[in-house]
C-alpha cells in the first residue's frame, strides 16, 4: 500500500506537526510519499520533507491558489492524485481541517477525524464527546482518509533523501478568493510544538493583565502563550490562543494554567500535557482534578512571585 | 434569499458523558439532550441575516431518530420559520447525513447553508466541508463574522495563526465558530408560538440514502485517567518541585 501524507508548512518551512503525523503515516505500514502544496516558496518546504526519515518521494504543487488556504482548489488537487494511493493523511491543522473532509466526499468515502492511534492499517482510535470516550473504528473504505491528532505522535526525524518531484496544479473551481489575514507574529513557541505552555482564563479580566502576568512568565520559561475560551471571548486574548475541545489540542512538558477552571472542554485540549501546574483561588475547581501541582492562591499574587522565582533560578 | 440551517441533537455541554462499562458506547439513557452549540450560534446568526432584512426564510433541518423534532422546536423557538426532521434510526455519519442534505438543499435550494463546525459528540468536523464537496459548493468553515453581498459572502475565519478573510461565491457553505455570536434565549410567547410552526416528517429512505456505516465502531473505552496531585502552600514549593520531583525547570 502506499500512503499519501499532505505536509503542513509555512512558506519554505516545514512544520512540525507534518513530522508528528508522519509517524502516524508510517505506521499504516506502506511507503509514504509527502505532498507539499502551496506558492512558489513549496519547493523549499519540499526538499525539508525529502530529508524525512522514511519518506519515499516528495510531490510539489505550486500554484497562487494554494498559498492562501483555500479549500476548493487544493480538494481538487488531493482529489486529483488520490487514485494511486490507498490513504491519505493529514494532520489536523485548522487547513486540513477544512480541506480534508471535502475530498473525503469527493472520494465517497467517511474520514476518520483526529486519529490518536494506529491499531492497525484499518483500524484507528479517536477521542470523542471531548475526550471523555475513545473510540475504537475500523474503516470500510478502500481508500482512506484521516486526520492526526499530532499531540500524541512523536516527530519523525531526518534521515532520508527521496526525490522531489513536481505535480501540475489541478484545475481551480474558481469558487472562493482570499481578501486578507491577520496572522500575529510572534517569537514565542507555537502552542502545537511548545514544550512549556502558560495559558490564562476568565480571572486575567483584561487584555492588559494578560500582558502584565500571564506574558513575562511564559517569557521567563520560554513557554507558549494560551488562553481557554471565556478569555479568548472576552478578548483578553486573541482567537488562535484557544486551547480545548474546539481550540487547539497540546500536549506539552509542562503545562500552567492560571485562573482556569477547568471545564470539560478546556480539559480536552491540555489534560495529556505531561506535568500540569494549577494556580487558582477556589481550592474546589476542577482544575485541580488534573493539576499535579495545584496552587490555591490569588493569582494576582502568586504570578508576579513565581515569576521572579525563576528570575532567580537564572530563567 | 433562503437558509438552512441543520442542527444535531447532541448530549447537552454539561453533561459529562460515562462510557458504558461493556464498551458498547457511552451511557445516554437519562442524559439531557440539546441542540448542538455550534448549531445554536447558525440558528442565531441566520435570524439576525433576516432580520437584516438579507434572508426571507430560515428552515432549520435535523436528521435523527424522532425525538429530533425537539431540536427543530427549539430552533423554530428561537425564531425559524419552519423545520425539516428527516428520521434516521442508529447514529447516522456525517457523509450519510451530508448526502441527505444535498437531497435537501436540491429540493428547497436555499442560498446559503449554515451549519455548526463540529458536533460535541462525534467531534467530526466534516458534514459542513462534505456537503460543500457533494454540491460542488464554495465553503468557509470556522466562520467569525459574515456579510452578505448580494448572493455571495464574505466570510472572516478562525485559523490557526490567526484570522483569515475569504470571499465565497454564493451559494456557499459556512460553518460556525464560537466568535460569530450569541445565540439568543427563546422567549415563553416564542415557545408557544413554535409549537404552532410546520415540521415536514420525512424518512432516510425517501432520499434514497445508504445509512450503511463506513466506519465500524469495535468498541468505546474510557480514556487514560488522571490522577490529582499535591496541593503545594507557596510559590517557593511550587518552584521546588517543578525543579527537583517533576524536572521541567
Ligand atoms: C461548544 C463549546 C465549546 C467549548 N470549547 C472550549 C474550548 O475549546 N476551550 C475552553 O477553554 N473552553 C471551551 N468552552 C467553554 C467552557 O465550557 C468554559 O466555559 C470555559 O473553559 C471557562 O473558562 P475559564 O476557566 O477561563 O472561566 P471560569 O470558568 O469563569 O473560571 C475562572 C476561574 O478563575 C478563578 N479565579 C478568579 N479570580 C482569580 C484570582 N484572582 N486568582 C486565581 N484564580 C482566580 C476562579 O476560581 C475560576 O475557577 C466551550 C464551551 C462550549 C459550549
Ligand atoms: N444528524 C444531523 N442532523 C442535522 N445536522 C447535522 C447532523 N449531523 C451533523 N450536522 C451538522 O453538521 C455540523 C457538523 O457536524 P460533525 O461533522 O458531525 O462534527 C453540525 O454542527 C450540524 O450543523
Amino acid at each position: 500500500m502506499t500512503t499519501l501524507l499532505i505536509a503542513e508548512h509555512e512558506h519554505e518551512k516545514l512544520k512540525d506537526v507534518t513530522n508528528k503525523a508522519l509517524t502516524a503515516a508510517s505506521q499504516l505500514g506502506g511507503d509514504v510519499h509527502v505532498l507539499v502544496a502551496g506558492g512558489q516558496d513549496a519547493k523549499a518546504a519540499g526538499e525539508a520533507a525529502a530529508k524525512l526519515a522514511g519518506v519515499k518521494k516528495v510531490l510539489v504543487a505550486e500554484g497562487e491558489a494554494y498559498a492562501h488556504d483555500l479549500a476548493e482548489p487544493l480538494a481538487a488537487l488531493i482529489v486529483s492524485l488520490a487514485s494511486s494511493y490507498d490513504a491519505i493523511v493529514a494532520p489536523a491543522t485548522s487547513r486540513f481541517k477544512n480541506v480534508m473532509p471535502r475530498v473525503a466526499a469527493l472520494l465517497d468515502v467517511m474520514q476518520v477525524s483526529e486519529i490518536i492511534k494506529v491499531v492497525a492499517p484499518d483500524t484507528f482510535e479517536r477521542p470523542i464527546y471531548a475526550g471523555n470516550a475513545i473510540q475504537t473504528v475500523k474503516s470500510k473504505d478502500a481508500k482512506k482518509v484521516i486526520t492526526v491528532r499530532t499531540s500524541t505522535f512523536a516527530a519523525t526525524g531526518e534521515g532520508g533523501s527521496a526525490p522531489v518531484e513536481t505535480v501540475a496544479a489541478a484545475a481551480d473551481p474558481g469558487l472562493s478568493s482570499f481578501l486578507g489575514e491577520e496572522v500575529a507574529k510572534s517569537d514565542r513557541p507555537e502552542l502545537t510544538s511548545a514544550k512549556i505552555i502558560v495559558s490564562g482564563g476568565r480571572a486575567m479580566q483584561s487584555r492588559e493583565n494578560f500582558a502584565k502576568y500571564i506574558e513575562p512568565l511564559a517569557d521567563k520559561l520560554g513557554a507558549g502563550v494560551g488562553a481557554s475560551r471565556a478569555a479568548v471571548d472576552a478578548g483578553y486574548a486573541p482567537n488562535d490562543w484557544q486551547v480545548g475541545q474546539t481550540g487547539k489540542v497540546v500536549a506539552p512538558e509542562l503545562y500552567v494554567a492560571i485562573g482556569i477552571s477547568g471545564a470539560i472542554q478546556h480539559l480536552a485540549g491540555m489534560k495529556d500535557s505531561k506535568v500540569i501546574v494549577a494556580i487558582n483561588k477556589d481550592e474546589d475547581a476542577p482544575i485541580f482534578q488534573v493539576a499535579d501541582y495545584g496552587l490555591v492562591a490569588d493569582l494576582y499574587q502568586a504570578v508576579p512571585e513565581l515569576t521572579e522565582a525563576l528570575g532567580k533560578l537564572g530563567k | 434569499m433562503k437558509v438552512l440551517v441543520p442542527v444535531k441533537r447532541v448530549v447537552d455541554f454539561n453533561v459529562k458523558v460515562r462510557v458504558k462499562s461493556d464498551g458498547s458506547g457511552v451511557e445516554l439513557a437519562n442524559v439531557k439532550m440539546s441542540m448542538n452549540p455550534f448549531d445554536e450560534i447558525a440558528v442565531e446568526e441566520a435570524l439576525r441575516l433576516r432580520e437584516a432584512g438579507k434572508v426571507t426564510e430560515v428552515v432549520v433541518v435535523s436528521i435523527g431518530p424522532a425525538q429530533a423534532s425537539e431540536t427543530i422546536r427549539t430552533g423554530l423557538a428561537m425564531g425559524a420559520d419552519r423545520g425539516i426532521l428527516v428520521k434516521a434510526e442508529g447514529n447516522a455519519e456525517p457523509l450519510a447525513v451530508a448526502k441527505i442534505l444535498k437531497a435537501v438543499v436540491d429540493a428547497e435550494k436555499p442560498g446559503l447553508v449554515i451549519l455548526g463546525k463540529q458536533a460535541i459528540d462525534d467531534d467530526s468536523n466534516q458534514t459542513g466541508q462534505m456537503l460543500a464537496a457533494l454540491l460542488g459548493w464554495s465553503q468557509a468553515t470556522f466562520a467569525s463574522k459574515l456579510e452578505v453581498e448580494g448572493s455571495d459572502f464574505k466570510v472572516t475565519r478562525e485559523v490557526d495563526g490567526g484570522l483569515q478573510t475569504v470571499k465565497l461565491k454564493g451559494p456557499a457553505i459556512i460553518t460556525t465558530d464560537l466568535r460569530l455570536n450569541e445565540p439568543r434565549y427563546a422567549s415563553l410567547p416564542n415557545i408557544m408560538k413554535a409549537k404552532k410552526k410546520p415540521i415536514d416528517d420525512k424518512n432516510a429512505a425517501d432520499y434514497g440514502v445508504d445509512l450503511t456505516p463506513h466506519l465500524e465502531i469495535l468498541k468505546t473505552s474510557e480514556p487514560a485517567g488522571r490522577k490529582a496531585g499535591v496541593k503545594v502552600k507557596d510559590v517557593a514549593e511550587l518552584v521546588s518541585k517543578l525543579k527537583t520531583e517533576a524536572g521541567v525547570l
